[in-house]
């Protein structure tokens, strides 16, 4: 009796197991299908076409070139050459007949990256690359990424403060916040070119802000297109961290702050040392999250610049996609892709790596 | 051996049966559909034209289906490089003229196969061919000039230019500064800068050429250094650049382009496209002249929108009948009324009324005939565009014409090189 029983539980655990097995198998199934379907095979397929001349739509076959491709996109050179202070022109002209792809010299082909001039101006140094937009895209990515971190990471701290105090309304805050999460950014983009257009509402705010403020058109000026940009990358998606941030503060109990209060400590010193370090984790994953979302940004920049005035606002994505699909040499831009990816999983490697062991 | 005859026999018979059987079935039954892809979505007037030569298709015979994908034109050109890679590309597309030669070479497309005295009939700029076939065909053709007021030519004592007689630089020169100098205008011109992708080479090029430079070297093709960034590319680039760095033009442009209308900007770069908006607006007030003569003559883009059927179209038999139905002249009168566009045959032209000798559209048939160029014929085209529209975009924005033609004239060669020059 005892043994039948004991092989009864033992056919019916096994039974079960093999079953919720199954199950398991079968919930996991769609999303795994999918991630195998849109994340590996496009991964798999970056890494193999990196390394070929492939053409998006080409009759001729595409072939297997080795590293060609990095060796391009990585290659840098110093040219120094001749100056007339007072022709601008010379310096280019001499730079020319080392750059010119005719000619026959280590840097035929390359584009200028950065130029400097000795201090009586008669000698030119230029920085020459093999794809200089990769390096200023590259430049464009991080900084957008090293500003909107803190920009758009505390200002949606502020917001949840804000919004986690009792106030009256906190729900319609709430939502006004989450409005432009929501909206499509290709909306949102197309609506700040016109504000920041030089009779848009940016300007005609500054020039009430500002005594004699001079009108500006952001988007067609190299210094001011990008931080545009960020601003208004910041502010669409602060509603978003904003209730990552709310839920952070929620988890942390309220008996901390009476203790606090009991203690004599003022808001100040309650959020050093209760909320802050209550939010720990949530300031982690929202570092995380807007950088390898910064890294990544394209929609607006595709809608609103074009990556342009003067390359100032190409970043990386873009980059990739123009070469990919403008100019469909998807070669040398899945080349770029696998260098953009080891970038960004190293920059994810060390913020895990500089906030871990706090965690 | 009979019993495997035998049952060959059958087998065939059967599938004659079934053929049989299934002629008269295509004629009573369900019409074949054929999938067509148009670039003119939100543009109304254009897109309403095509959906009524599609329901009079459809209505005048049984066997196919004509139905219709509308694009926005920005995203149209991605659309088909996409769709050809996923083989999933529609029986009828549209291309845009000068684009057509790379289409055709890298496969989408194959020849056209419609009645030779409908191809004689057309003009030249509404037929695209590659290597010597003719790959699409089109209701139409663009052409360019510049709307300016009557009244702000003679407030700054500007001459009317003609066609025998255009403005020349200096005095084009001359009329953006005086028109700058009323302070009527936030800007004196609107080169159109606002509108992206094939509109700068569609656009510039042309005052490139009159300027005398080139794309690239027409006689093989297969070089761009010495035409794209020759001195007088670069005379081009510095000029127009200048017009901007001046005032005159704004960097800023947007795509809209609705203050010269609106009175906020004194002259217009604009296709006959624009121009029936401006006359109902404008009336007696409104010109249409020819673009200057930068040195070289007045020049013009040439080659507009076209259809054509794609090389993986398996009723090209339905499609080529679409193409020949709608190349009709009663369509083509309806596109000319519509929106403006050059008829692309004479007996189309003759029944438009704005086309006929002395209408107000009838300048710009001979713009077309005087002064068209074609942008370069060769499947490096696509590249060459885009490589362009940045350098334009570059000299816009201030960036040395010399170094920004330079940039552009490696990246061309390069590009040629990369494809064993398309050969």
């Amino acid at each position: 009796m005892v043994s039948l029983n004991n092989l009864n539980r033992k056919l019916l655990g096994q039974s079960l197991k093999s079953r919720s097995a199954r199950a398991g198998f079968l919930f996991v199934f769609p999303a795994v299908s999918m991630m195998l379907l849109f994340l590996v095979t496009p991964v798999i397929l970056a890494f193999s076409l990196g390394f070929t001349n492939a053409k998006f739509a080409s009759p001729t076959e595409p072939s297997f070139i080795g590293i060609e491709n990095f060796t391009e996109m990585l290659s840098l050179g110093q040219v120094s050459v001749e100056a007339d202070p007072n022709d601008e022109n010379v310096a280019y002209d001499n730079l020319r007949t080392y750059t010119k792809p005719s000619n026959a010299s280590p840097y035929a082909g390359m584009q200028i990256l950065s130029e400097s001039y000795s201090a009586d101006g008669t000698q030119a140094n230029f920085t020459v690359a093999g794809d200089a937009l990769f390096w200023k895209s590259l430049f464009n990515t991080l900084v957008f990424a090293a500003v909107i971190a803190p920009l758009q990471g505390g200002l949606a701290l502020a917001l949840a403060l804000l919004i986690n105090s009792k106030i009256r309304g906190k729900v319609f805050f709430r939502t006004v916040y989450f409005i432009p999460v929501v909206t499509s950014m290709v909306v949102v983009s197309i609506l700040w070119i016109f504000f920041y257009q030089k009779d848009g509402l940016a300007n005609v705010i500054l020039d009430a802000l500002i005594p004699g403020f001079e009108p500006v058109s952001f988007l067609t000026s190299p210094d001011l297109a990008l931080p545009a940009i960020i601003f208004m990358s910041a502010w669409q998606a602060v509603g978003f961290h904003m209730i990552i941030w709310l839920a952070g503060l929620q988890t942390i109990p309220a008996e901390l702050y009476e203790a606090a209060r009991v203690d004599g400590a003022n808001s100040w010193q309650q959020f050093r040392a209760v909320t802050w370090p209550g939010l720990r984790t949530t300031f982690v994953f929202v570092l995380i999250i807007i950088s390898i979302q910064a890294m990544g940004v394209f929609t607006q920049i595709n809608v609103m610049t074009q990556g342009g005035p003067l390359d100032s606002t190409t970043t990386f994505v873009f980059h990739i996609f123009r070469e990919g699909f403008r100019k469909n040499d998807i070669g040398y831009s899945s080349a770029l892709a696998i260098v953009f990816f080891v970038i960004v999983v190293t920059i994810s490697a060390i913020q895990r790596r500089l906030t871990r062991d706090k965690d | 051996m009979i019993k495997t005859t035998r049952v060959l026999l059958a087998a065939s018979l059967a599938g004659v049966l079934a053929i049989t059987g299934c002629a008269p079935a295509t004629n009573t039954g369900e019409p074949v559909k054929v999938s067509m892809w148009s670039h003119a979505a939100g543009n109304d007037q254009e897109i309403a034209t095509v959906k009524e030569a599609i329901t009079d298709f459809n209505a005048s015979q049984t066997s196919y289906e004509v139905v219709l994908e509308e694009f926005p034109q920005e995203s149209y050109n991605d659309s088909i490089a996409a769709a050809a890679a996923s083989n999933s590309l529609p029986c009828i597309i549209d291309v845009d003229g000068p684009i057509m030669p790379n289409w055709a070479w890298s496969g989408y497309m194959q020849p056209l196969q419609i009645s030779s005295t409908l191809e004689e009939s057309l003009i030249a700029g509404a037929k695209g061919y590659y290597n010597g076939e003719l790959y699409s065909a089109g209701a139409w053709d663009a052409a360019l000039g510049m709307l300016v007021r009557k009244s702000t030519l003679e407030k700054v004592g500007a001459r009317i230019p003609t066609v025998s007689e255009p403005w020349t630089l200096a005095e084009f020169d001359g009329l953006l500064k005086a028109v700058d100098a009323t302070g009527d205008y936030d800007y004196a011109i609107d080169w159109g800068n606002g509108w992206t992708g094939e509109w700068y080479p569609y656009a510039y090029s042309p005052i490139m050429q009159s300027f005398g430079g080139d794309l690239i070297n027409r006689d093989t093709f297969e070089s761009a250094d010495g035409a794209i960034n020759s001195d007088k590319s670069v005379a081009f680039g510095n000029w127009f650049g200048s017009t901007f760095a001046k005032g005159y033009a704004n960097a800023a442009q947007t795509g809209d382009r609705t203050e010269f209308i609106a009175g906020t900007i004194g002259i217009q770069y604009n296709g006959n496209w624009a121009v029936k908006d401006a006359l109902e607006a404008l009336g007696d007030d409104l010109l249409i002249v020819p673009p200057p003569n930068f040195g070289s003559g007045p020049k013009i883009g040439a080659g507009s929108w076209q259809f054509g059927v794609s090389s993986t179209c398996e009723n090209a038999e339905g499609a080529n009948q679409f193409i020949e139905f709608i190349l009709q002249d009663k369509y083509i009168v309806a596109f000319a009324n519509r929106i403006g566009l050059i008829p692309a045959t004479a007996a189309a032209a003759a029944e438009v009324p704005n086309y006929a000798p002395g209408g107000p559209f009838a300048i710009f048939v001979e713009l077309s005939n005087q002064f068209s160029v074609l942008r370069p014929p060769t499947p490096a085209y696509l590249k060459i565009s885009t490589i362009y529209e940045k350098a334009v975009a570059d000299i816009i924005n201030g960036a040395n014409a010399k170094q920004a033609l330079d940039a552009a004239a490696d990246e061309i060669d390069a590009d040629l090189a990369d494809n064993k020059f398309y050969k």
